[in-house]
């Protein structure tokens, strides 16, 4: 087909056109070192027999290289490969002494630039070549090899001929694919051999062709450079051959030795369970029924459609070979190969699907080439097997629809047009629908829609134009949850909390870590069938794990001094049958010295408080209350530690946990220093925040306060102190605060003195202090009653 | 008395002259001129001196007190423009700061794009993190034994339930609950069996969907230029190239110029001028009509982009796998 556009050019054209060209590669990019050279005076190897010191003018000067070509002669034209020059064989070219003779290069041959076969002395190269110029530029030696990045719906793509049908298209020309001429063949085909389909479900095709009298060696240079263009491994030729067609078609094909198929005969059925059979690649792999394969009269010779089999590989002593080109079921060869863990060239065009009418060109195909490069005979016929699959049924198209779609005003003879550029066939029916005939090659076009697709895309998304859809008047406000957690996010970044994002999957180990009993709900864990890491084989039921992890990373890495905080999913399994429950969490955790080191404060390391502080602060930032914090019980303390560790209240409903993490989780996460977290469950604090305010008037007249200190047994939650005096709900009382806790000398011991400061405001006059000391009185009086405290001395 | 003044007048401008701040400024205003300031007195005095000394007396007094006036004004003026102050503090001593903590930079750019559709009139959703095989890949017609699925590495919990391998799923999700129109983003972690220097096996994506009557694939250009606008710069050229996704159709690549080189072509467009930022489409009539949706009334086009990815390319960050150590050096950069 003839294409003047440049490689860059056609590379732009082809990933526009949704094949995405990833790399293009000049293949003779190492010649570019590689000079035009005369010889200009030979000179014997004073140390070697066989060797020549040639004199060679490169174009700016002449150099001395060691040679032992022996058709080497005075005013030849030759390659010389300057040293750098990465030769394909594998070899480096570099300045060096050859048996003590300094060598300023290397005089080449053919064969060991890559051009040819011929390695038998150097490559001559015509006189009237320029002298100095790169090799490539002189014989222009140009073969770029692109590669291009498929879509899995583009099956038709996978072959040269697939990608210059699209080429085809957008250069306005039609590509045109080899003819086939087959050989006269003698005798018949159906006399010597036999196919059958046992399982036309997974196999509706089947043709074989017959070669006699084959010689296996290796291919000729220009298929076996060919096939290393596109990294394939050249084998032999009849394997070459089948790979070539392949790769021109998309039709994948197979080689059998006829001669190692029992009774000469091939029938197509699905394994046995637990058949056994080795594949090319020299591996025994067990099968199941529904494993599609293809026998001869006794065993299994090849898995359908993915690998061969070794027992009837083409060897060198081959010399009837029976060529398979079939046909099939996309879905079947793709859960075979799924089974088998085994993915082939093969496998990956029958799973994406083949052109159901390309099995005969491409058996003809490699029949002629098998017979031109093979020196084989043909045997006359072709064995055909086949089931009617479902007819390609034409699409209709409607411009109008397609227009809407797109959003264009294409005519519907543009459309057609566009269309008939790769190998549809139209028919107008009206004035507004075509009748579209699908290629057999474009297994991907079933609906309307693809047409369109196929529209749009030959004609260019960038010929859509841009247009925007109208706002709705109505918005949805944004959920409550996303609102809410953006707002926590701002609280803990505004306290000096940095927002980690740690994995979902944690180590299956997390739980034991935690310390966590069996019974306890996090520890169903949801795990993963095909993690990729030890540390990531189930999901997480916590989100402390993951900030203790970040610890460790940090304090690894000299950070010591850390406050994290994340919010995000635990995951409690119901069982790998069914969805788990997903709970958001919000998590933090403290670590280290309270503040920076400062010239205002001494560092001191943080506790239990900065951590409570933090999430009271957020509560109360969030408006939620009542807030409580009590004890846990230190039997249900699990990764925190006894004596410090308590419950978050809202409203009296537990909704999180905090405390100093438990000596023996710091070691499991290979922690030394103390740290403090916190976690509660997002969805229950939710229900207690609202986003309703109610103005109060301020206050008219001043307040007085007054301040109370008690002694109490020390074991007494202050808590208790500040519940006991609110709930007293004292007229004139407006706030009560604790502002100092002391246990030292002279309270005795196991006490402690709490102070507390009452503030007294009446709404309607200032209040007299004499008024003020009657009530406070009465309330210090119940408190130490009802505590049993005493007043200090 | 002549000497009582001028004595009294030499102290007070004296310690006019050394006071450090205003409020000393005013304190020695009120000890000399206040209403019992000394030399009030003084001056009071003026009205018992016989009547022959009075009027000089009386004049002296007035340009006294004018002159200590006028005394105070200048030492406050001189207060003010800070001229001759005493000692003060090191002004440049660290604040007692509370410095904030940093918010990830995955949320600060998922937020970014959530709020940049939000003003489009997009809701913004979420959905399950652990997804059923048919929200994740049946409805949005990727058949199971379909090629299409190795387009996305699946995380298996069994054979029906998996870690959802985009934020798609809540497509179908949204448009069985309710009828069109259907205007949604919806952010979230996704997970796929992959881990190098540009992939990890959570990462977070927003999806986008809109479906209604006469929505075109111009309008997908649209909406998809004027976000690439607004999240970079409107020097940012969008280009978009056909492609496939088993959900949409047309399917569009959307590659931006890039952001780096500007189209020149650099390591992080490797070599092209272009980034990928998003994968979009019309939505294919199939999931439209798994969800019982009437494909001759609706059209609608999905989009999707990778938060990562996007991060990436806005602050500069080279490993993904960063984002996930959480080392707070890395987290304080942004």
């Amino acid at each position: 087909m003839p294409c003047d556009l440049s490689v860059d050019r056609l590379a732009h054209l082809l990933t526009m056109t949704g094949l995405e060209v990833e790399a293009v590669e000049e293949r003779y990019a190492y010649l570019d070192s590689v000079v035009v050279g005369r010889i200009t005076a030979l000179a014997p190897h004073p140390n070697a027999d066989r060797l020549k010191l040639c004199t060679v003018y490169t174009g700016s000067g002449e150099c001395t290289v060691v040679c032992g070509a022996p058709n080497a002669a005075v005013g030849m034209l030759a390659p010389l490969a300057l040293p750098g020059t990465h030769l394909p064989g594998g070899l480096t070219v570099a300045e060096g002494v050859i048996r003590g003779q300094a060598s300023a290069g290397m005089l080449c041959s053919q064969a060991e630039l890559g051009l040819g076969a011929d390695g038998s002395g150097l490559m001559a190269l015509p006189l009237e070549l320029a002298v100095g110029q790169p090799l490539h530029k002189a014989l222009n030696l140009s073969d770029p090899v692109m590669e291009v990045s498929l879509t899995p719906n583009r099956a038709d793509c996978l072959s040269v001929m697939g990608i210059a049908r699209e080429v085809a298209g957008f250069v306005g020309t039609r590509a045109k694919r080899p003819e086939i001429s087959l050989p006269a063949g003698q005798g018949d085909i159906h006399a010597l051999a036999s196919v059958v389909i046992q399982s036309p479900e997974h196999c509706p095709r089947y043709a074989a062709r017959l070669l006699e009298n084959i010689t296996v060696g290796p291919s000729p240079f220009w298929l076996r450079d060919r096939l290393l263009a596109v990294g394939l491994r050249p084998i032999n030729n009849i394997v070459d051959i089948t790979n070539l067609v392949m790769l021109e078609t998309g039709q994948p094909l197979h080689a059998f030795d006829f001669d190692h198929l029992a009774e000469h005969r091939i029938v197509v059925r699905t394994a046995a369970a637990g058949e056994r059979f080795t594949t090319l690649d020299g591996k025994e792999r067990t099968l199941d029924s529904h494993m599609l394969m293809i026998c001869d009269g006794q065993k299994p010779v090849a898995v359908g459609g993915v690998m061969g089999g070794m027992n009837s590989e083409i060897e060198a002593g081959t010399t009837r070979v029976l060529i398979e080109s079939a046909y099939f079921n996309p879905v079947s060869i793709r859960k075979t190969s799924k089974r088998l863990g085994l993915k082939s060239d093969a496998s990956h065009r029958f799973e994406r699907g083949v052109d159901p009418q390309g099995t005969l060109y491409a058996l003809d195909r490699a029949a002629q080439l098998m017979a031109e490069l093979g020196n084989g005979r043909l045997v006359d016929g072709c064995i055909d097997v086949q089931y009617p699959l479902p007819a390609i049924q034409p699409i209709r198209l409607s411009a109008v629809a397609t227009n809407r779609l797109l959003g264009t005003s294409f005519s519907r003879d543009e459309m057609a047009r566009l269309l008939e550029g790769i190998e549809f066939k139209t028919q107008a029916q009206d004035a507004d629908t075509l009748v579209v005939a699908i290629p057999s090659f474009r297994v991907d076009i079933g609906r309307p829609q693809d047409l369109m697709e196929e529209v749009a895309r030959r004609a260019g998304y960038d010929q859509i134009p841009v247009a925007f859809t109208p706002l709705p008047a109505v918005t949805q406000p944004a959920p409550k949850l996303l609102v809410q957690r953006r707002c926590i996010r701002e609280l803990f970044t505004g306290m000096g909390f940095a927002e980690a994002i740690t994995y979902s999957f944690v180590h299956a180990d997390s739980c034991r870590r935690l310390r966590l009993p069996e019974s306890d709900p996090r520890c169903r864990q949801l795990a993963i069938l095909n993690p990729l890491s030890e540390d990531q084989t189930v999901m997480r039921t916590s989100l402390i794990p993951g900030l203790l992890d970040a610890m460790q990373r940090n304090v690894a890495r000299q950070t010591r001094n850390i406050r994290l905080f994340e919010t995000g999913k635990i995951f409690i399994s119901n069982g790998s049958a069914s969805q788990p429950d997903e709970i958001e969490m919000l998590a933090g955790l403290w670590t280290g010295d309270r503040g920076e080191v400062a010239w205002y404060a001494k560092s001191e390391p943080c506790d239990f408080y900065d951590l409570k502080g933090a999430v009271e602060s957020l509560l109360e930032g969030l408006h939620v209350r009542p807030v409580g914090f009590t004890r846990l019980p230190d039997e249900q303390c699990a990764f925190t530690q006894p004596g410090s560790s308590a419950q978050i209240l809202v409203a009296g409903e537990a909704i999180g946990l905090i405390g100093q993490v438990h000596a023996q989780t710091l070691q499991a996460y290979d922690l030394k220093q103390n740290a403090f977290v916190f976690e509660l469950d997002l969805a229950r604090l939710m229900a207690y925040i609202s986003d309703e305010r109610q103005n109060r008037p301020l206050p008219r007249f001043p307040s007085v306060s007054r301040d109370v200190t008690v002694v109490v047994r020390k074991e007494l939650e202050a808590e208790r102190l500040l519940t006991y005096v609110r709930e007293m709900k004292t007229a004139l009382m407006e706030e009560v605060r604790l502002f100092d806790v002391f246990d030292g000398q002279p309270i005795p011991q196991g006490c402690k003195s709490v102070s507390l400061r009452m503030i007294y405001r009446s709404a309607e006059a200032t209040l007299e202090d004499a008024a003020v000391n009657e009530i406070h009185k009465q309330i210090s009086d119940r408190l130490v009653a009802h505590f049993k405290a005493e007043l200090p001395t | 008395m002549e000497q009582n003044i001028d004595q009294l007048r030499a102290a007070a401008l004296q310690a006019l002259e050394t006071a450090a701040t205003p409020e000393a400024v005013q304190e020695v205003n009120t000890k000399y001129l206040g209403r019992k300031g000394v030399m009030t007195q003084v001056l009071r005095a003026v009205s018992q001196l016989p009547a022959d000394e009075r009027p000089a007396a009386g004049r002296r007094a007035n340009e006294i007190k004018q002159e200590m006036a006028a005394a105070v004004e200048t030492a406050l003026a001189r207060l003010a423009a800070g001229a001759g102050a005493a000692e003060g503090i090191d002004v440049s001593l660290p604040g007692r700061k509370s410095a904030p903590g940093p918010l990830h930079p995955l949320t600060q750019i998922a937020q970014r794009i959530c709020d940049i559709f939000s003003r489009m009139g997009y809701e913004v959703v979420e959905g399950p993190e652990v997804e059923s095989d048919y929200y994740n890949f049946e409805a949005l017609n990727i058949p199971k034994d379909h090629p299409a699925r190795d387009m996305q590495d699946t995380f298996y919990v069994s054979d029906d339930i998996v870690l959802r391998t985009h934020t798609s799923p809540t497509q179908p999700r949204v448009m069985e609950k309710r009828q069109p129109p259907v205007r949604i983003i919806a952010p979230g972690k996704v997970y796929r069996c992959d881990s190098d220097i540009t992939h990890t096996p959570m990462f977070h994506q927003v999806e986008g969907l809109l479906v209604d009557e006469g929505v075109s694939f111009s309008h997908l250009k649209g909406t998809l230029t004027a976000f690439v606008h607004q999240m970079f710069d409107t020097e940012t050229r969008v280009r978009f190239r056909p492609s496939f996704f088993p959900f949409t159709e047309p399917s569009a690549e959307v590659d931006i110029l890039c952001v780096i080189c500007r189209g020149k072509g650099c390591r992080v467009c490797k070599q092209t001028g272009w980034l990928e930022i998003l994968g979009s489409g019309m939505v294919h009539p199939a999931v439209l009509e798994n969800v019982g949706y009437d494909t001759s009334r609706y059209t609608g086009f999905a989009f999707g982009m990778g938060v990562e990815r996007i991060t990436m390319l806005k602050y500069g960050v080279d490993d993904i796998r960063k984002y996930f150590e959480n080392d707070l050096r890395f987290l304080r950069q942004f």
